[in-house]
Order: C-alpha cells, then structure tokens, then sequence
C-alpha cells in the first residue's frame, strides 16, 4: 500500500484509486505522468503495462464489461492522451464504466506547445461522460472520487482526469497536499442527479398498457446489463410470457437457450427478432436507443407498435422514436416496479397471446439461421467455425469480439446464457476492440475461460497486446477468422458496388498469423479443414499457461445473412439466399409476414 | 437573410452553470457538433459567485431543440436550465454604437431624446451612444441610426430573467 498519509498529489492520486477499490490498472508511462508511476511500485494496485495506449483503454473497458466495475487506465500526456480517444469514445458511445488518468504538461507550460503537449479535455470533451483538469494538489482525492461516482452512476461512461505533472511531482512544492478520506468530503457536483427510481404513475400506465398488448415485445438494449437487470427481467418475461430480442449490447441479458428468446434483433439480426419487432402493437423497450442499426429505415420501423421506453438517460426518451410511455429511471426498479404493478392486475388481465407465441415460432421454425456446409477441400464455413467454437466450450465462456462479420457471425450463432458473457464494441465499431478487451476482461476474470473472436483486418490494429497477455500472464485464446479481406466492406461492395472490390483485399500469405503468435509468445494453430476444427479448439483449452492463436482460413465469399440494407425499412430484410423462396412464397400466397399475427 | 432575433422562431435559453473554466466550450460545442448557430450570447455570474448564467439564442426549433435542451442537462456542470418565452419573460440586451454625425447632428439627438439613449463621447464627427432595451427595440434603433452611418456598433446578445406576473 502507499504510505498512509500521502503528503504530494502523487501518492495521492495513487492512494486514491486504492480507495476507490481499485485492484487492477492497465498503462503505459511516460515523462508527464512519472511521478505517478513512482508511487505505483508501493501500491496493491496491479499495473498492467500495455504496448500501446489504446490497449489500456480497451483493457480498461474489457475489465468494466466482465466485472461491473470501472475500468482504469493511465498514461502519460499528448500522444499517448491522442491515443486513448478511441477507447473513450467507444466507452461513450456504449456506456461503459470507466476513468482515464492522463498526464500533463506542468500548469506553467499548458498553452505553449511543449513537448508532448495537447489539449487533452479539449479533444476528449466530446467523447468523455465528463472530464477534469486538476489545477491544485488538494483537490485530487476529492476529484478521483468525483470521477468515479460520475464514471459508474446514472448512464455510465468515460470520465478523464488530466494531471499536470508539477502537482503530482513531490519535488514541486505546487504538489504539496494534506490528504483527507476522499468520503469526508462533500462532492462538488451540484448539477449531477441521477434518477434511478421510475415514477410510479408512469409505472402502472406502462404495466396498463402492456396487459392490453397482444403482439407485445421487451426490446432489450445494453442498459439493461448496466442496470445489473438480468433477474429481474427473466422474471418480468416468464410472467408476461412476452418474447424478448436482446440487441447487439444486450446479449446474454436474457438466456438464448430460453424459449421466449427471440435473439438479435437489427441490421444482421435473426428473421424472427427482427420481423416480431415489425409486426408487435408494443415495444417495451429497456435500456435500448432506437440505434439505427436496430430500427433500419426509421419510418418503416414497427410501423404499428406503441412504445415504452425506459431508459435512465432522459435524452434517450424520444430521441429517436416517439414514445406512449417514457420512463426515466433505472431498468433493474422499473423492471421491478412492472413485476409488481404486472402482479397488482392479476393474470386475468393480461390479454391473450396465444396466437401470437404461435406466429413467432412459426416464424423462427420456418426461419432458422442457416449456412451451407463446407464441401471437401473448400475453404471453412465461418459459421460453421463459430458453431464449433461455442459447442467447444464452456456457456458461462466470455466471448470478446472484434468489429465485422465475425463479430455479427458471433452474436448470431453463438449461445449467450449469462450475463457479462459478450463483450463487443457496438455503437463506436472499433476495429481492434477483441484482443485488449479480451486481456482486460481475463485480468478481472481470471477464473474464467476468455475467447476473443478476430478478423484478420482486426488483428492487424491491435495484436501486438498478445505480447502484454504474455509477459503479464494474462493467457487469452484468439479464434482469428482469416479471410485474407476486410470482409464485411467485402460484403457492402459485392452487394451494393456491383462487386467493384476496392481497397478490401488484406493479402493471401502475408503475415504468418502463426509465426506472429508464436513470436509474441502465444501458441499458433493454423486450421483449414472442417475436421481440424473441433480438436484446435480443444488443444487451445487445454493450453492455459500462454495465449493461444487459432487461425482459421475461411471462405471469404461467405456474407451475413439476414441482412436489412442500409436505408431499407426492415420488412425488406434479406434472407439467406437459400431462403429467399420462402419469402417470396409468402408474397405471393399475401402471407408475407405483415398481418400474420392478425 | 436570417430571420430578425426577435421573430418566435428564435428561443433564448438560459443555463445556469458552474463558474469553471471550460464550461463555456461545453455548452458550446454541444450547439457545433450539431452544425447549429448561436446566434447571441452573454455570460456572467449570477448573485452566487459559483455560478455563472449563460443566456443564448438559437435558430433551432422543435426536436433539434429538445434534443439539445436534454443533452445540456446531461453536462455535469450545467445546473439548471430554463427556456424563456418571450411571452412570460423579461428580456433587455445592451448596445455601444458610433455614429457619423456630420451636418445632422439635430436630426440625430431627436432620435436620441426619442428612444432615451446616452450619448457617452462625442468627437471628430462622430457620437458614441448606449442603450439597453427589447431586442426588438434595438432593431428598431439601430434601423433608425442606419442611415446617418453607423461606424461601429456591438451588442451584447440578450439577457433575460422570468417576469414576475403580469
């Protein structure tokens, strides 16, 4: 531990995260921040040292993902502060707990250009929750714990201190400090209010309306899994007997394997989530955003549905689509407040939804998703991969994936039946998120059985933190699907630029995926065979004293289907081409999914 | 041409805000990330020191408008945010002008007696006024110095606080 009573802003600021309950840091110094890193030596926080400082935001947010706890980061200032904003802006955008240390020039020298300078709050004010620049020594207990109650209460997200480095140096005396218990003094926040509880009223309307409901269904987003609802919400389904989709952020908020999941809904969701959102009279939305990913062309979108939406942000409520009821509180209250307003009506109230269970599971017999089987000497069926991988393994697996089609491969196939089980970057898209987040989540998880799904694009951005995994001993497995393409702008261009191939093709030979792993310490498999498949993944499980690469060569000209086009209402959502009759069947016998319910 | 500030399609928001550096490029950035104008602006701290009113005008009606009322609110060091109807709210903003006298001076302080404005400085031909009153009415204002040519001219965008009834 650091000294007891820290007497410079360093060992404060050290201290500090100590008191926030902090066990493990993910960073790289630097000359800004040095002084902080000469306190770390005494403290019981782990740092995790990182080969780029976008690793340690990942990290930070892999971490917050699997644990529930803020994820932290520090590194040193300018360029490395430039370097964390993508981490930042995907924790913003996907509401992720977690607080950033930068250095910074000393406070004489900000505003000069000096070396290693930059605006840091300036360029991080849009892509941070809210961010500080500490001017006096005194202040940074209070401060840190400031950020951490931003950080992790209403909305969660990002929340960046920038330190200048004369206030943390015990050689300046402008880092003179008296430390006090950052609890015992009032916090200065006197415009941050959370609500947390749903008003009541709006509660029993909510409840009202959906005991009316015959097509109802709970469209379940991310902050459902913030808000730790996932009980809860299994409860409220059971009880309703209401179909849920759980989005792209949501999966694992309610169990694949129960039969009320519907899955993902979206762009790349399944025919029934997608197509049951479409044709439902209610959305109980909790804790979604009406992403335009989920809603397709939004004026086609669940064209006669009335909405709940409950969400803890009040920006969210009708931001996008207009709402019947809006409730702004928590998920976990306002989930338990409409098991107890649903219980109040009694069972009788509830409409009858018979007739509905029964279309949706028409729908997800005659719809199930599909992918032909790899013929001998062809290259592997990604989904076939993905269906291998996650019968080789264990259901409470944490599954980190990168961003593209092996990203919608794996949420499509597969089976999240826990919470805190998926860990991808939704609303930012950021290439590169798997392998650190990954190694974030492994060091808060170390229990458990990390998998970090890759494209080879991906892994080009951020592979180089496989050496972190192993000189930190932080042993994550890599299923890194290689299709020599970035394969889902492939996928955009064969479908909608008349297969004009421009700037997607990564290379066929080069890199070695294989000498890469093994050069940065990690075991390297290569696969290219569908009966290779199930033994790699089993020979990868049973290696757990370093990181394992599996590359599996796979088949390039495999898209992702279903697919809603970009600027297509999602009635117009393409299935698998071998399923494509099955629609057009419907068109023409006028039971094209629009009014089946009815 | 903009429509006049004056016209109801202009809403004047105020925010009250911790008095902190940055807070201004907070509320502000969150108007340009939109591609939105302010078209007005005055800030200055309100009886309690740690607080400052920001007092804006925008072009922006509507969802566009709620959207960013609901995303000002989420910044932490906003505290309070109200938007003044013009209906039910006091509104005055403050102009500095100097005008070109020439051989109308006459012409000139009958204006000026009219609209009970203060001629500050005088010199070289030209009169350095103020005055406060209605947005609106400082149009009209500065209408009528228009054609003795106006050499320089700043306003301070409006303030405004709820009236107290009728």
């Amino acid at each position: 531990m650091t000294s007891s009573n820290p007497n410079n802003g360093g060992e404060a600021l050290v201290k500090a995260l100590e008191y926030e309950g902090v066990d493990v840091m993910f960073g790289l110094p630097g000359g800004a921040i040095l002084p902080v890193y000469d306190p770390i030596l005494d403290s019981s926080i782990r740092h995790v040292l990182v080969r780029h400082e976008q690793g340690a935001g990942h990290m930070a947010e892999g971490y917050a993902h699997a644990t529930g706890k803020p994820g932290v980061c520090m590194v040193t200032s300018g360029p490395a502060a430039t370097n964390v904003v993508t981490p930042l802006a995907d924790a913003m955008l996907d509401s992720v707990p977690m607080v950033c240390i930068t250095g910074q020039v000393p406070l004489a020298a900000i505003g000069t250009d000096a070396f290693q300078e930059c605006d840091t709050t300036g360029i991080t004010m849009a892509v941070t929750k809210h961010n500080f620049l500490v001017t006096d020594a005194q202040e940074i207990p209070r401060i840190i714990h400031e950020a951490f109650h931003i950080a992790t209460t209403g909305r969660p997200g990002p929340v960046l201190v920038d330190i200048p480095k004369d206030i943390v140096d015990p050689t300046n005396p402008k880092s003179a400090m008296t430390w006090y218990d950052p609890d015992s003094v009032p916090m200065e926040l006197p415009g941050y209010r959370p609500v947390m509880e749903g008003d009541p009223a709006l509660i029993e309307e909510a409840a009202a309306l959906i005991a009316q409901a015959e097509r109802p269904v709970l469209y379940v987003g991310g902050g459902v899994l913030k808000a730790r609802a996932a009980e809860p919400l299994l409860k409220l389904a059971e009880l309703l007997q209401i179909p849920v989709v759980t989005t792209l952020m949501a999966r694992g908020a309610f169990p694949d394997r129960h039969e009320l999941c519907l899955g993902m809904p979206g762009m790349h969701g399944n025919y029934t989530a997608v197509t049951a959102m479409q044709e439902s009279d209610l959305l109980i939305s909790l804790g979604a955003r009406f992403d335009d990913r989920v809603t397709g062309k939004l004026d086609g979108f669940a064209p006669t549905a009335k909405i709940i939406h409950v969400d803890i942000d009040p920006a969210e409520l009708g931001k996008v689509r207009h709402y019947n009821v809006g409730i702004q509180g928590d998920c976990k209250l306002v989930i338990e407040g409409l098991i107890e307003a649903t219980e109040k009506l009694g069972a009788s109230a509830q409409a009858d939804r018979s007739d509905w269970r029964s279309t949706v599971s028409g729908w997800q017999e005659k719809f199930p998703l599909v992918f032909e089987d790899s013929l001998p000497g062809d290259k592997l069926k990604p989904q076939f991969v993905m269906e291998q991988l996650r019968d080789g393994n264990p259901h409470d697996t944490i599954l980190c994936s990168g961003v593209g089609q092996h990203q919608m491969h794996a949420s499509q196939f597969w089976k999240f039946d826990h919470p805190y089980t998926w860990i991808n970057s939704g609303g930012l898209g950021t290439m590169g998120f798997s392998i650190p987040a990954a190694i974030g989540a492994k060091a808060g998880m170390p229990d458990r059985r990390v998998w970090a799904v890759d494209g080879d694009g991906n892994f080009q951005m951020t592979a180089q933190e496989l050496v972190t995994a192993t000189v930190e001993d932080i042993p994550i497995k890599v299923a890194l699907f290689n299709n020599s393409y970035l394969g889902m702008v492939r996928q955009w261009q064969e479908m909608f630029y008349d297969e004009r191939f421009s700037e997607v093709h990564l290379s066929d030979n080069v890199p070695d995926y294989v000498k890469w792993a093994e050069a940065m310490g990690a075991v390297g498999i290569r696969v290219e065979s569908p009966e290779e498949v199930a033994p790699a993944i089993a020979k990868a499980n049973e290696i757990d004293d370093r990181s394992v690469v599996v590359e599996f060569v796979t088949d390039a000209r495999e898209n992702v289907f279903p697919m809603v086009p970009a600027g297509k209402t999602n009635s117009e959502l393409v299935v698998d081409p071998s399923q494509q009759h099955l629609i057009d069947g419907d068109a023409s016998d006028g039971n094209a999914g629009k009014g089946a319910a009815s | 041409m903009n429509a006049s500030p004056s016209s109801p399609r202009w809403h004047t928001i105020a925010v009250t805000v911790e008095n902190k550096p940055g807070v201004l490029a907070r509320v502000a950035g969150l108007f340009s990330r939109r591609g939105f104008n302010i078209h007005s602006l005055a800030v200055a701290p309100t009886e309690n020191e740690k607080f400052s009113r920001i007092t804006f005008t925008v072009d922006i009606e509507g969802t566009p408008l709620d959207q960013v009322v609901k995303q000002l609110d989420k910044l932490i060091n906003v505290v309070d945010i109200s938007q003044l109807d013009p209906d039910a709210s006091v509104e005055r903003e403050l102009m500095l002008v100097i005008v070109e006298v020439g051989e109308q001076r006459k012409e000139l302080m009958e204006i000026v007696d009219y609209y009970c404005a203060y001629v500050l400085n005088e010199g070289d031909g030209k009169v350095l006024m103020s005055w406060s009153a209605r947005p609106a009415r400082l149009d009209e204002f500065e209408a009528r110095l228009r054609p003795f040519g106006i050499i320089d001219m700043q306003r301070t965008g409006r303030v405004a606080l709820p009236s107290l009834g009728t």
